[in-house]
């Protein structure tokens, strides 16, 4: 069986500054896998290169053995892999229930249909439905989703990502800036979301990180310097030096 | 359907609402029907026949720019384009004898708006925003100088004329008179107007607004904002051009002044005076802006002054349009306190026609010291004559536009406090506002 995601001797450049070095990755099918660095060590452009927002100077991106690195995002998209972001990024004037609407259509095959009603769709409106309820959000169901507090946009964000029943999901630091109460129930609702998926999240929380992940792999300088589960990645010497050991210190 | 759907999902219309719903349809074509009868000079049925194609005219623009957002300097090439091409075919089919009848000649705008959207709209809605604006504006200038420059096509400066009642008789209608003409412009807009409010009820429809709002997200849920945009802009420039085709069947002449950048202001006015936030927001514009247009130029030579006023104004202070200002009152009427306001904006509306007075005042003995100040200081504005030349005018034109400012500042204020008074009073109701 093919790897869900398979970075292969990625490198990606901004003019001449060399923001991914070396990158080496691999994530098995149905596998929660977390993506942990200090800040500016490249987290967010790996993602980036993999959801196709950029394309990588050299290397290769791998989706269930299917290269697709240089892709547009949607044509990725389409091919069963689906993002987050570390700043919420919704659709603002539309209702949750729009919002989440949206994010489905694609996946049930409305294509750019326009010649059905919207509200005449029984597979899109029992989908979208099921998202809305999964994510709690179902007292909000038609507010404007700029409206909502930052914990339910941070939800909805992540039922957007999920809608479309993407089998690889990657989520950028999806809890950053919640209070600690509200990490947890976004933990719960990720475990639960992802179940049978294959998870790459982006986290700096590291009781999340350790209570959600089956391996982890540590980017320090645009280079994956271990990879391992979270017993071997606390026992790694280098991660400690590198990382580790500077926060717990 | 599952549980989850049916207690989760937004509750499916009624048989009732529905009906209620379809009856509006029916009421809006007896109302079209039956207008003819309440006003029926020929003056009113032409002003109806304007509102329609432009009613048309907006809600193809408001794709663009409400819908989809994109905002397009160059709307009138479409039209415009559609309108020359019918004139033509007007021509053609009468010279010839085809059997066509002039009901269905408007398609033949609506397909050349398409086709010249197609064609053009491509490169254009690569991107949105600034990009998308540039282009327009370049296209636009580009299509109206060629107006100009190809004769045979355009015929110049004159434009082409068509006699459009050569064409095959319908139910012996040869649509010479002004009420078939009203008739064919009002079933047409009433089928343009269902079509374009059943699009915006598609799965394409909503993620137009998708990409409006947020055309980066849009790439990661599955879809290429591009392919979105072109299609809206298809669809506004096939709407577009049916527009221009009714436009060109009403006064059987197209020219230049078709595509130019007037007409393509003229449409962002009257869809941004409307308000571009709701389905009929294009359509109170249009009518108000058509209204406006002919009325007042009739009242004062520097109208398109009062109109430019007018345009800031709401970009100003009513970002919503009209529709904008009666839809925030809606929450207030539900809650029943909307008489909490009321008397605020009659309160208002006395200093606030002051200061209005004395800026007329003001502007009409500008103009007329400037466009004609050899003439009679004696002049007549909005129905009112009264001396230019007169200090007495002037001082009060200064005490209306001073005094008026002051004291409406007051009354803003006590306006904005009943405001804030009775939408917390509607929201101890519990109805959201």
């Amino acid at each position: 069986m093919s790897a869900a995601i398979e970075l292969n001797a990625i490198k990606k450049n901004f003019g001449d500054i060399a923001i991914l070095r070396d990158i080496n990755l691999s994530v098995a099918q149905g596998e929660r896998h977390a993506l942990i660095g200090p800040n500016g060590a490249g987290k967010s452009t790996t993602f980036n290169l993999i959801s196709g927002y950029m394309a990588p100077t050299s290397g290769s991106v791998k989706l269930r053995g299917e290269e697709i690195s240089g892709l547009p995002p949607y044509q990725i998209n389409r091919r069963g892999l689906s993002r987050s972001f570390q700043v919420t990024n919704v659709f603002a004037n539309m209702s949750v229930w729009e919002n989440l609407r949206c994010a489905v259509l694609w996946s049930t095959g409305q294509r750019y249909a326009f010649w059905k009603n919207i509200d005449n769709l029984p597979q899109v409106r029992e989908r979208t439905a099921k998202i809305l309820a999964n994510i709690n959000l179902t007292a909000r169901r038609d507010v404007p989703a700029g409206l909502l507090t930052y914990a339910e946009q941070r939800a909805l964000e992540i039922g957007i990502t999920v809608a479309g029943g993407a089998n690889v999901i990657l989520l950028d630091e999806p809890t950053a800036g919640m209070s600690h109460a509200e990490t947890e129930r976004a933990v719960a609702l990720i475990r639960r979301l992802t179940e049978g998926r294959t998870l790459l999240i982006v986290e700096h929380d590291m009781s999340v990180v350790f209570g959600l992940a089956d391996r982890i792999s540590v980017l320090v300088y645009g280079q994956i310097i271990a990879s391992g589960t979270p017993q071997e990645i606390r026992g790694n010497p280098k991660v400690k030096e590198a990382y580790l050991g500077e926060e717990a210190a | 359907m599952s549980d989850v759907a049916a207690t989760v999902a937004p509750p499916l219309p009624t048989a009732a609402e529905k009906l209620r719903f379809f009856s509006l349809w029916v009421l809006a074509a007896v109302a079209l029907l039956l207008l003819p009868q309440i006003f029926g000079s020929g003056s009113s049925l032409t002003t109806f026949s304007l509102i329609g194609i432009s009613i048309i005219f907006s809600l193809s623009y408001n794709i663009l720019l409400g819908q989809t957002g994109m905002l397009s300097f160059g709307h009138a090439v479409y039209y415009g384009l559609g309108g020359f091409l019918v004139i033509h075919a007007i021509n053609i089919i009468g010279a010839n004898k085809l059997p066509v009848p002039l009901p269905i000649v408007p398609l033949i705008g609506g397909i050349t708006g398409l086709l010249f959207a197609v064609l053009l709209g491509w490169v254009s809605t690569q991107r949105s925003g600034t990009a998308f604006a540039m282009i327009s504006l370049g296209v636009a200038e580009l299509i109206a100088s060629s107006a100009l420059i190809l004769r045979t096509f355009f015929g110049g400066e004159a434009g082409v004329s068509a006699n459009r009642t050569k064409l095959l008789k319908l139910f012996g209608w040869n649509f010479g008179p002004q009420i078939q003409i009203y008739y064919l412009v009002a079933a047409w807009t009433l089928i343009a107007v269902i079509a374009m409010y059943a699009l915006t009820r598609t799965p394409l429809g909503r993620m137009c607004n998708a990409v409006r709002d947020n055309p980066e997200r849009v790439q990661f849920v599955g879809y290429n904002p591009h392919t979105v945009r072109y299609l809206a802009f298809c669809f506004a420039g096939f709407f577009a051009g049916i527009a221009g085709a009714l436009a060109a069947i009403n006064f059987e002449i197209a020219n230049s002044a078709y595509l130019g950048a007037a007409q393509s202001g003229t449409v962002l006015f009257a869809t941004y005076i409307g308000g571009i936030g709701f389905f009929i927001g294009p359509i109170v514009g249009a009518i108000f802006v058509t209204f406006l247009s002919l009325g007042l130029s009739d009242l004062t030579q520097v109208w398109q002054l009062y109109f430019g006023l007018i345009f800031i104004a709401v970009v100003l202070f009513a970002p919503g349009g009209i529709t904008g200002l009666f839809m925030m009152h809606r929450p207030l009427l539900k809650a029943g306190t909307l008489l909490r306001v009321l008397p605020s904006y009659l309160v208002a509306l006395v200093p606030t026609l002051a200061m209005l007075a004395g800026l007329v005042l003001a502007v009409e003995t500008i103009v007329h010291y400037t466009v004609n100040p050899g003439d009679d200081s004696h002049i007549k504005a909005f129905g009112v004559g009264f001396d230019a030349a007169s200090p007495s005018v002037w001082a009060m034109s200064l005490v209306l536009l001073i005094g008026g400012f002051l004291a409406a500042r007051r009354t803003w204020v006590w306006v904005g406090h009943a405001w804030n008074d009775a939408t917390s009073l509607a929201r101890e109701k519990g109805v959201a506002t």
